[in-house]
């Protein structure tokens, strides 16, 4: 990996400021390295490159002019589920394999403005729903640290591009940990806002009361320089947050001597032991920072958060993805009758673990079912909530692993849904209560990423970002590159 | 709780996707096998609990009710997968 490629977003913002590199030849350098990795990675679904070229010379001439800001210059990534003006935005499915987006979703006009660079858009599990970039309709991403595993996901090209020095940052959607467990897989930095801190405009939907935009990143400071880029209200999302943005890189200087952490024990039930040791060693290391662990924490209605996710998710999953019917965008199948042309094209358009969704959205919205799935799960994800609003009273923030397991080999568990979903079974419990949380990298089995996961209530950003940050300073796993040539 | 066959046929047709046999047998057991998951939710009492539809305390959010551009008809028009007179055009929708 060349030294531009292996820089930090603030690492290149100084570089760029002191004049000591130009935004040409920042992008110019990643260009080259997604062209030399990416034959092995996967990690694009389109490069963006006369889009690239163009916005760093612009960048250029800002920061002759004196223009700089944290983002001005710096080539970025976005998640193929976000819309981008002019560009295809095909949430990796052949439903999208054409669709070019006709305006810029809310976080890429605020990236833009910020002066940020577009390298492309990242592969993922079509329409986000998968844990491993299996489920992309084009090809699955290589995780950087070792070829023969999967990156996680469904943000698994974001994950895997800034893992492999492809960008400097990424953007990601997380519903039920599409951000957190790629980033854990990967050795990144990912962090779930709070629901309705990110505008979810121009974001495809999916599971609409779920949804979130983060940042994916190489270190905590970065997530907080690209987190006060992107936050705050937005008019064209009705479920955006109307309340202040605070300064989140202000959070950073601050130690975490007396901070109270909880280890909810739910979270420790069918986790791989090598993982577990990881976490106990991570732990340890939060209290040598001054924090104040408690060890017997219990939020007793965690096992039942994946099965109320399973039901919501899906059941808003199956509204939102009745418009594809190959009428007014993407992909139409040709068929005499409009319901034959509307029944082959999501056949044909739609990929297994899309259509079983939707099937089971379906079937849990139907008449005679209702009460029994979808008010069930809406009634179980109040008592989440609530343990969660208890546990806060006590604790700053609760630590936890970010996935039961390191990064797994392709074919593990694609042939088996349910295997495969719990793969997200520590992050999903964050998205139903509608809360933050952050992975950052916390050590290796055999070479194999391990994430640790800080949880907080909402409007928490600066707690964790404060947390990650000094565990960080004190281990520098962050600072690990993958081998990836 | 297993589906059955005509279970299966009944919600593909709900969701407009059309499925070989060899499809239908394939989500009679996954989704069977998943539903399966799902009965552990009747465990939990939830007398007097109220639902979460989403977590932030919001109610009906709506703007004001007043013109502003949209996009250009070229525009929204640029992915249709047909069209004709500057409109999306659709297939037969009455069989004869």
């Amino acid at each position: 990996m060349n030294d531009l490629t292996s820089l930090t977003i603030h690492e290149a913002h100084d570089l760029l400021k002191q004049k000591k590199v130009s935004s040409l030849e920042l992008t110019k350098a990643h260009l080259e390295r997604i062209a030399a990795v990416e034959p092995k990675v996967k990690a694009y679904v389109s490069v963006t490159e006369e889009i690239a070229l163009a916005q760093a010379h612009e960048a250029d001439a800002r920061i002759s002019r004196g223009e700089i800001g944290p983002l001005t210059g710096i080539p970025m990534q976005l998640k193929d589920n976000l819309a981008v003006n002019g560009t295809r935005t095909t949430c990796s499915s052949k439903m999208l394999e054409n669709f070019v987006s006709p305006y810029d979703s809310t976080v890429a006009k605020r990236l833009k403005t910020a002066g940020a660079v577009l390298l492309g858009k990242g592969n993922m599990d079509e329409f986000a729903m998968g844990s491993s970039t299996e489920n992309s309709a084009f090809f699955p991403t290589k995780n950087p640290w070792a070829l023969d595993r999967v990156p996680g996901g469904s943000s698994g090209g974001p994950a895997a591009a800034v893992a492999a020095g492809e960008c400097l940052f990424s953007l990601g959607s997380d519903t039920g940990g599409s951000i957190r467990q790629p980033a854990s897989f990967c050795s990144i930095t990912g962090l779930k806002p709070t629901y309705g801190l990110v505008s979810r405009f121009g974001l495809v939907a999916f599971a609409s009361s779920l949804d979130q935009i983060g940042p994916m990143t190489k270190d905590v400071r970065d997530s907080a320089t690209v987190l006060q880029a992107i936050a705050g209200y937005d008019s064209m999302d009705s479920t955006s947050a109307n309340r202040p943005v605070p300064d989140y890189s202000a959070s950073l200087k601050d130690n975490i001597t007396g901070m109270k952490i909880g280890v909810p024990k739910e979270y420790f039930d069918g986790v791989d032991a090598d993982v577990g040791e990881v976490l106990k060693r991570a732990m340890g290391q939060l209290a040598q920072l001054g924090a104040i662990i408690d060890y017997n924490v219990s939020l007793p209605s965690t096992p039942y958060a994946l099965a109320v996710y399973y039901i919501l998710a899906p059941s808003e999953a199956s509204a939102n993805l009745a418009r594809y019917d190959g009428v007014k965008y993407g992909f139409s199948a040709n068929a005499p009758t409009m319901w034959h042309s509307m029944e082959q094209t999501r056949q044909q358009g739609f990929g297994p673990e899309v259509k079983r969704r939707i099937m089971l959205g379906t079937y849990a919205l139907s008449s005679g079912y209702y009460d029994a799935y979808y008010l069930k799960a809406q009634k179980v994800r109040t008592l989440i909530r609530r343990e969660f609003d208890e546990a806060f009273k006590k604790y700053d923030a609760l630590v936890t692993p970010t996935s039961p397991t390191p990064p797994f080999k392709f074919g593990d568990k694609v042939a088996d849904p349910v295997k495969m979903y719990l793969s997200d079974v520590d992050t999903i419990p964050v998205n139903i209560a509608g809360i933050a949380g952050i992975s950052v990298p916390a050590g290796f089995i055999e070479g194999l990423p391990v994430g640790m996961q800080l949880i907080g209530p909402s409007f928490s950003e600066e707690t964790l970002f404060r947390i990650a940050h000094a565990y960080q300073q004190a281990t520098g796993w962050h600072k690990l590159r993958a081998p990836v040539q | 709780m297993r589906l059955s066959r005509e279970e299966v046929v009944h919600i593909a047709s709900l969701c407009r996707i059309t499925m070989t046999d060899e499809d239908i047998a394939r989500f009679q057991d996954q989704l069977s096998n998943i539903l399966q998951q799902f009965e552990a939710l009747k465990k939990v009492n939830t007398e007097g609990v109220p639902p979460t539809a989403q977590s932030l305390s919001l109610h009906n959010v709506l703007r004001d009710d007043s013109p502003r551009p949209s996009l250009s008809r070229e525009d929204v028009l640029r992915n249709a997968p047909q069209q004709q007179e500057d409109q999306l055009r659709i297939r037969a929708v009455l069989e004869e």
